[in-house]
């Protein structure tokens, strides 16, 4: 057992000093027929290289994204990490550090997050980011509990271009609430919920890029929503694509929500994955999470102090903005070395390469017969309608080595209308040759 | 004009002027003030774009965003880092927190292209190791926790205990008692206790503690009303206590048809030694990177898996794995399922994969073992430092933490956090204070079992000086520091008054004369 430091010379000598006979008198609150009381049916200690062992073989049964064409995306994508960037958080003071609650001695972590918070501000094009929440989902969830808050009202409409999986997010956090309004998906990207805004709507959640690829016009529900006094909320699953499109906030967006993956994070089979939150200045006090603020020391020299807490559940207990007690620290901080790393122009060139590949993609699949592309806007994904039911399709792919995308089936199992479609990502990382391997396949797979 | 806090404009870098850096340690000026738009770090191509398909919504606006060269980036990385303390770099014996040692083997596992590098929604048949691990994972946490299921999907302990307690409303709801809209919370839980059961709408109603730091069952009764529809209890509680009353007050709560939610921050304290199902839990959330060793990253990200009774089982949210006739299918949807899900995808797959190879490495007997050695390391502290520092609550032996208060400063002129603030100073972190908020001044201190007694000894040590140091009239060395970390004491109050939550570009400054 290698992690653990004592010999058993020590340990008695410890309980000597304790003045207890055995470690079981340490143990002496556990009612007798708890303690011990039970063989577990587990392995015992084992050494690293058979550990090592038996993790490769788990791993070794998964067909790694990097193995083939990839095109799978629908709220999480598969970007280039520079080697830096893992680097750099497998530093044992980034690693092993945990929250700043003694500023002094975290003032590394706690200036990441001042400038990590600057970052997400800044590309959405609102006044103040928090600093991360667990994902783009969860944090969809606490944007509309905090639109209720501010706006006292309740009615909240959830577009049906919104990720499925957010949805249900949603509806879980807000169980049996007749004012929630989830409207149906919109494949062909018709938008449906300006006309259904009312005066007892809270907020209205828009996701661009949709679930489908397809954008959506900011500037329309902002003046929507507005007029009805109903706060914005914009969701993004793909962050990238701020690089090429107008920032939420300079398109009137209240509040912005992001899942913060596809910059210096791996796909990890869904998580860990880091949510973005920013809002308009006037609403920070109903922002839920942690955020960090400059000030000065006793000397007068800037620092760094997480702030604002008086919102937060450890003081405010059942009256806080949210019951979070933390953030998604490593991933922000993932996340901000890649954005200093490509700044300004890194990130627009990055953006760029995501839609021209796109647009290779798009064409090169309306070409294969049988196939037609379903948008006539996206950013890096896209959705198509086969003439066979999307699953069968996307398997034989497999079969083939090709990840080819996501039937949208599979996250509405309940929609027939949606049985033939497949939602296709591109990146950086897609090559000619990796669409050439698609349309060739999916032509065999159509005929 | 826009001036940072020392007066100066900002964009100015602080580094070469900083007046609290030292050689090896100077100050380092924000990315903004060392970057700029046209740098970058990642070498990618320019491509023309004729044929867009933006629909006109393309940005107008520009970011302003700063850019490092690699090597700058470097530098700037691991410059600041130095300024953090971390569990590598020293001890960190921060009550409640549960900070151990981190195994890189968990990283090298963590970073297998087969765990990282897979999609949350490429077809199932490519990804059955990952299902494999799941099912793996479960089988340890419900047979350590002796419970008929578990839910993986929680982001982190608080998202886990927000789970848990949905599956109790919603068990509650198929019961037809929705009426009950009331939660017993102990005075001691931590603070997330009370948020998530305000959270889900139910009025929470305290539960006051004995003389001693633990529920007594008597209190619960006294409280359990028709409207009662759960008891949210933290065991080993924040104290430091194992509830000796647990099983009674499972039965008492039982009996009036409510459910018991446990919250398992501290399960790391009886690993291997207790079985929460055997206590009369129905839901528990398990923090994966504090009982098996995650990293914690400056704060996150967490994992809170849920374990469930019979009782709640089939109120599991979805994903979940199941066998099948194919091999492991993972469950996405159930139909009329009362939960349905809590995040999207899987949950953190990057947490499981450490959390077992954690499991594995030390395995059920050394799991045991480092629980004693948790439970060992704490008592030993206590017993080194009780003649000094008073002990609120000496009836029993203290489980992972030892938790004292700060009568001992009484009328030296220097604070619990004065005090907190000298160890700083000593190279340690300082302990968790003023929480429990049970107990006055509280000083909570957790070594957990990766310490070495050599490590606890310069502990007590430090301790023990910087004690009697204080009982002797010496209030400067305390109300002085830190003096010796790369800030001194800072300005919190400021912070919340006057926010400043973003780096500001400064208006252009008037020329100096030259």
């Amino acid at each position: 057992m290698r992690y653990l430091p004592h010999s058993a010379h020590e340990r008695a000598d410890m309980l000597g000093t304790i003045g207890a006979a055995n470690v079981e008198a340490l143990f002496s609150a556990v009612p007798n027929s708890a303690l011990k009381s039970f063989t577990l049916d587990l392995p015992a200690h084992s050494p690293e290289f058979l550990v090592e062992a038996h993790m490769r073989a788990l791993a070794n049964k998964n067909h790694a994204a990097g193995n083939g064409p990839f095109f799978v995306g629908a709220g999480a994508y598969r970007h280039h990490i520079p080697a830096t960037v893992d680097h750099l958080i497998q530093r044992s003071e980034w690693l092993t550090a945990y929250t700043p609650y003694q500023p002094e001695i975290s003032q590394g972590t706690l200036q990441m997050l001042f400038e990590f918070q600057t970052q997400v501000a800044k590309i959405t094009g609102m006044d103040v980011a928090n600093a991360s929440l667990y994902d783009g989902s969860t944090g969809t969830a606490e944007a509309v509990l905090m639109a209720r808050r501010i706006t006292r009202k309740n009615r909240v409409l959830l577009s049906g271009g919104l990720h499925p999986h957010y949805r249900d997010v949603v509806k879980a956090y807000l169980k049996d609430d007749p004012d929630l309004v989830c409207l149906s998906p919109s494949p062909e990207g018709q938008g449906d919920i300006l006309e259904q805004i009312d005066g007892n709507t809270a907020a209205i959640v828009i996701q661009t890029p949709d679930f489908y690829g397809h954008l959506r016009n900011l500037k329309a529900a902002a003046d929507a929503a507005h007029a009805f006094g109903a706060l914005l909320i914009v969701v993004v699953t793909e962050v990238v694509s701020l690089g090429l499109l107008e920032a939420p906030g300079a398109l009137g967006a209240d509040i912005v929500v992001c899942e913060g993956q596809s910059i210096g994070n791996a796909l990890n089979f869904g998580g860990p994955y880091l949510g973005l939150m920013a809002c308009k200045k006037e609403y920070i006090r109903q922002m839920p999470g942690r955020l960090c603020g400059e000030t000065v020391d006793a000397d007068g020299n800037r620092g760094f102090v997480l702030t604002l807490s008086t919102r937060e559940q450890h003081i405010r207990r059942e009256k806080a903005t949210s019951n979070i007690c933390t953030n998604s620290g490593l991933c922000a901080l993932a996340f901000s070395i890649h954005m200093a790393l490509l700044g300004e122009a890194g990130f627009v060139r990055l953006a760029r390469l995501n839609h021209a590949n796109a647009i290779k993609l798009a064409d090169a699949l309306a070409s294969v017969t049988g196939v037609s592309v379903l948008n006539k806007t996206f950013f890096n994904e896209m959705t198509i309608r086969t003439g066979k039911p999307a699953d069968q399709v996307v398997e034989a792919l497999a079969r083939k080595g090709i990840l080819a995308g996501v039937p949208a089936s599979r996250l509405l199992p309940n929609d027939p209308d949606v049985e033939n479609l497949i939602i296709l990502a591109a990146t950086e990382l897609t090559t000619e040759s990796d669409i050439a391997a698609l349309t060739a396949a999916l032509s065999e797979v159509l005929a | 004009m826009s001036m940072n806090t020392q007066g100066r404009p900002t964009g100015v870098g602080t580094a070469s002027t900083g007046a609290s850096g030292s050689a090896l340690l100077p100050d380092e000026p924000l990315l903004f003030e060392i970057g700029d738009t046209e740098h970058s770090g990642v070498d990618l191509p320019d491509v023309e774009i004729t044929n867009g398909r933006l629909g006109g919504f393309e940005r107008k606006t520009k970011l302003d965003l700063a850019g490092l060269t690699e090597p700058e980036a470097m530098r700037h990385y691991v410059r600041l880092s130095r300024l953090n303390h971390s569990i590598d770099s020293g001890m960190y014996p921060l009550g409640s927190c549960t900070m151990k040692h981190n195994p890189r083997l968990n990283e090298k596992t963590a970073r297998l292209p087969g765990f990282s590098d897979i999609h949350p929604l490429q077809p199932v048949s490519t990804v059955q190791g990952a299902l494999e691990l799941m099912n793996e994972l479960s089988h340890w946490l419900m047979t350590l926790t002796n419970t008929a299921a578990v839910a993986l999907s929680p982001k982190a302990g608080a998202h886990g205990e927000l789970l848990g307690m949905m599956a109790i409303k919603a068990a509650q709801d198929a019961k037809g008692e929705s009426h009950r809209n009331v939660v017993l919370v102990p005075e001691s839980a931590h603070g997330t206790n009370p948020a998530t059961a305000a959270f889900l709408g139910y009025t929470v109603k305290p539960v006051p503690a004995k003389a001693d730091g633990t529920v007594d069952v008597e209190a619960v009764k006294t409280a359990i009303a028709p409207d009662v529809a759960a008891i949210m209890l933290t065991n080993p509680n924040t104290c430091g206590l194992f509830e000796p009353q647990v099983i009674e007050i499972a039965k008492a709560i039982h009996d009036a048809g409510a459910y018991f939610y446990c919250d398992g921050a501290n399960f790391n304290a009886i690993m291997g030694v207790v079985r929460p199902g055997d206590l009369g839990i129905d839901a528990m959330h398990i923090n994966l990177h504090k009982t098996f060793s995650t990293p914690h990253g400056g704060g996150g990200p967490g994992a809170g898996p849920v374990v469930l009774s019979e009782a709640l089982a089939p109120f599991a949210p979805v994903p979940f794995v199941r066998k099948g006739a194919q091999g492991l299918e993972l469950v996405e949807h159930v139909e009329n399922q009362a939960l349905g899900r809590v995040t999207a995808f899987h949950g953190q797959m990057g947490m499981y994969v450490r959390a077992l190879t954690y499991m594995l490495s030390h395995g059920a007997d050394g799991l045991a073992q480092a629980a004693e050695d948790a439970v060992l390391n704490a008592n030993y502290v206590k017993a080194r430092l009780q003649h000094l520092f008073s002990v609120p609550f000496p009836d029993y032996p203290t489980m992972h933490e030892a938790l004292f208060n700060d009568s001992f400063l009484k009328d030296t002129g220097v604070t619990t956090l004065d005090f907190a603030k000298a160890l700083i100073d000593e190279g340690f972190h300082p302990m968790t204070m003023y929480f429990p908020l049970v107990v006055h001044g509280a000083m909570l201190i957790e070594p957990t079992e990766s310490e070495s007694k050599q490590t606890l000894d310069r502990f007590c040590d430090v301790m023990a000086e910087l004690a009697t140091e204080a009982k002797s009239g010496n209030a400067a060395r305390f109300t002085g520091a830190p003096m010796k970390a790369p800030r001194r004491r800072l300005d919190e109050t400021r912070a919340a008054r006057q926010p400043i939550l973003k780096w500001e570009r400064a208006a252009e400054m008037p020329k100096a004369a030259e």
